[in-house]
């Protein structure tokens, strides 16, 4: 056992490797209003988020695709935290989510219950593995911004 | 040792080299783990030798080169070119003006690309390169192909890894110009007949591109028995410096073939009206080259040679085997390219692991591999997979890294749940 030990496990929690094993809302959405594919082309990891957005409600949210645990897991907590929130919401849980990932190690990081989210904190401590965990919140970003039709984190 | 008493032998393994004395960052820690560096095909580890070298030139020699009259400028160039001598010796080239010093592999293939393919390719000329290349053979021919009209051909590669070599004689044709092939695939370690293969692009009237990056320092190169027209290799994939590689060309290609960049060093004469260019290699070697990185790559090749690449090659060939068969051994593991002939690379697939999750954990032991596409996604998608793990081997790895490597996996398939009975 050693630090790095000890950061292994805060990366990989439970929760990470439940929804890795068994994603949530991971299907494809035939009636789904916005859209977006993201690509890490690093690692090769692929996935396409679908939303049901009226209202200014994301009513419905899924994903399809291929990545490593860390990847997968963050889309499926992604779409179980934004089912049902309103899109204002949304974005400021992206906004707080990426700087919770990105924050210095001496900063404390946004303040607010991550819920579930949080396991995925662990990420802070490996760089190399952070655009595993947003390339789900990017390709989000852009299915309600339209402003790329892929979303790309390298 | 002869290779008979060897095969009449077979428990007598290879004797193994010991080495990773001579190179000091394999002795640091990391994450407070033994460092298993298994990253050689990203990259290799450099010997005191090498170190030294680049610092003994700062600290003793530097100067520019080919341009002083005093006497430091002199020393360097001297330098210089004895590294070039040592990369002439290393490739078995016919001439040291054959060899033309560049950034690494990735510029030589484009200073070829430009130079030698961009003034002769047309509309219908056809490149051939085959499905395992690097992006670095293949981007700069694409790149080509747009500039000229030229098309870009691909010859397949089996499921196993090796090239099917049917379809590269029939996609030879009288319209191939070039033929770009590696050496030595870097995702799959296959290493490609390229001495049959120049045989038959030259009897099809067309040129030969080797790409050595991962061959160089793994198995030894003799461009003159190859036969190939130009041979390019990076020199940090040779425990050399980063920065600086080389490109073999054959004499009379090169003399025919322009300037690719231009600026000074590659002239002979400028004027407003006219310039006119220096002989190959200087003509390929504008502004002020990497001397320093030469140097350090000239020290590389010393340090490789006197060991003997024969010797670094059944050492590697060695620790394959004895990876592969501890490999297959582990539940859950798949091998991605079993070639009858391969160099020290094993990629390999754990079921329920991606990956990129697997190189975390094995970093976590002090086990360094890479994990991804590794530069080559046409492979991968032929191979309908988006990427590996893969293990690759150098002069100073020992079977206690193979351990490491294995303890490591059974480690990451002990925290996914995924481990076998």
């Amino acid at each position: 056992m050693n630090d790095k030990d000890d950061m292994l496990r805060e990366l990989y929690q439970e929760v990470i490797f439940d929804h890795n094993r068994s994603p949530r809302n991971y299907r494809p959405m035939p009636g789904a209003n916005r859209h977006a594919d993201g690509h890490n082309p690093l690692c090769g990891d692929q996935l396409t988020v679908y939303l049901q957005v009226s209202d200014g409600i994301v009513h419905d949210a899924s994903f399809v695709g291929h990545g490593c645990a860390i990847s997968t897991a963050s889309a499926s907590l992604m779409t179980e935290a934004i089912k049902g929130r309103p899109l204002a919401e949304v974005e400021a849980l992206f906004r707080d989510f990426h700087a919770l990932l990105t924050a210095a190690r001496d900063e404390p990081g946004p303040q607010r219950d991550f819920g579930k989210l949080a396991a995925l904190a662990g990420v802070r401590e490996f760089p190399a593995r952070v655009k595993c965990a947003t390339l789900a919140w990017h390709t989000l970003h852009n299915a309600l911004t339209g402003e790329a039709s892929t979303a790309h984190t390298e | 040792m002869n290779m008979h008493t060897l095969q009449s032998a077979p428990a007598t393994r290879p004797a193994l080299l010991q080495r990773a004395a001579d190179f000091p960052i394999l002795s640091r820690p990391v994450h407070g783990k033994r460092l298993a560096y298994l990253d050689n095909g990203a990259t290799t580890q450099k010997p005191d030798a090498v170190i030294e070298a680049e610092r003994d030139f700062y600290r003793h020699s530097n100067a520019n080169i080919h341009r002083g009259v005093h006497w430091l400028s002199q020393h360097a160039t001297e330098l210089y070119d004895a590294a070039r001598t040592s990369v002439q010796g290393l490739l078995n080239a016919a001439s040291a003006d054959e060899i033309v010093f560049t950034r690494g592999t990735t510029e030589a293939i484009n200073l070829v690309a430009q130079s030698w393919g961009r003034p002769r390719l047309t509309v219908g000329d056809e490149i051939l390169v085959t499905h395992m290349e690097h992006h670095s053979n293949i981007v700069p021919w694409q790149l080509l192909c747009e500039q000229t009209g030229a098309v870009l051909k691909v010859v397949p590669v089996e499921i196993n890894g090796e090239l099917d070599m049917l379809a590269f004689d029939g996609l030879l044709g009288e319209r191939t110009r070039l033929v770009a092939i590696t050496h030595v695939s870097n995702a799959l370690g296959t290493v490609l007949p390229v001495a049959e293969l120049t045989a038959k692009a030259h009897t099809a009237g067309a040129v030969v591109l080797v790409d050595g990056a991962q061959a160089v320092a793994h198995t030894t190169v003799d461009v003159q028995a190859i036969g190939c027209d130009f041979y390019a290799f990076s020199g940090h994939k040779l425990y050399g410096p980063t920065g600086i590689g080389a490109l073999y060309g054959r004499r009379a290609l090169l003399d025919a073939m322009p300037p690719w960049q231009g600026g000074g060093d590659m002239i002979r004469t400028v004027a407003f009206e006219h310039t006119t260019f220096a002989p190959s290699p200087q003509r390929f070697e504008a502004g002020t080259p990497n001397i320093a990185g030469a140097v350090g790559l000239g020290a590389a090749i010393e340090y490789v040679r006197g060991i003997g690449l024969e010797r670094i090659a059944a050492h590697e060939h060695a620790l394959l085997e004895q990876a592969t068969a501890a490999l297959a051994d582990i539940r859950g593991l798949r091998l991605v390219g079993t070639a009858a002939n391969k160099a020290g690379i094993l990629s390999f697939l754990v079921d329920g692991i991606h990956p990129h999750d697997l190189g975390t954990i094995l970093d976590s032991e002090g086990v360094a591999i890479r994990a991804g596409h590794h530069c080559a996604m046409p492979l991968m998608t032929r191979l309908g997979i988006p990427g590996t793990a893969r293990a690759s081997f150098a002069l100073y790895n020992s079977p206690a890294d193979i351990d490491a490597l294995v303890a490591a996996i059974h480690k990451a398939q002990r925290m996914f749940g995924t481990r076998g009975a």
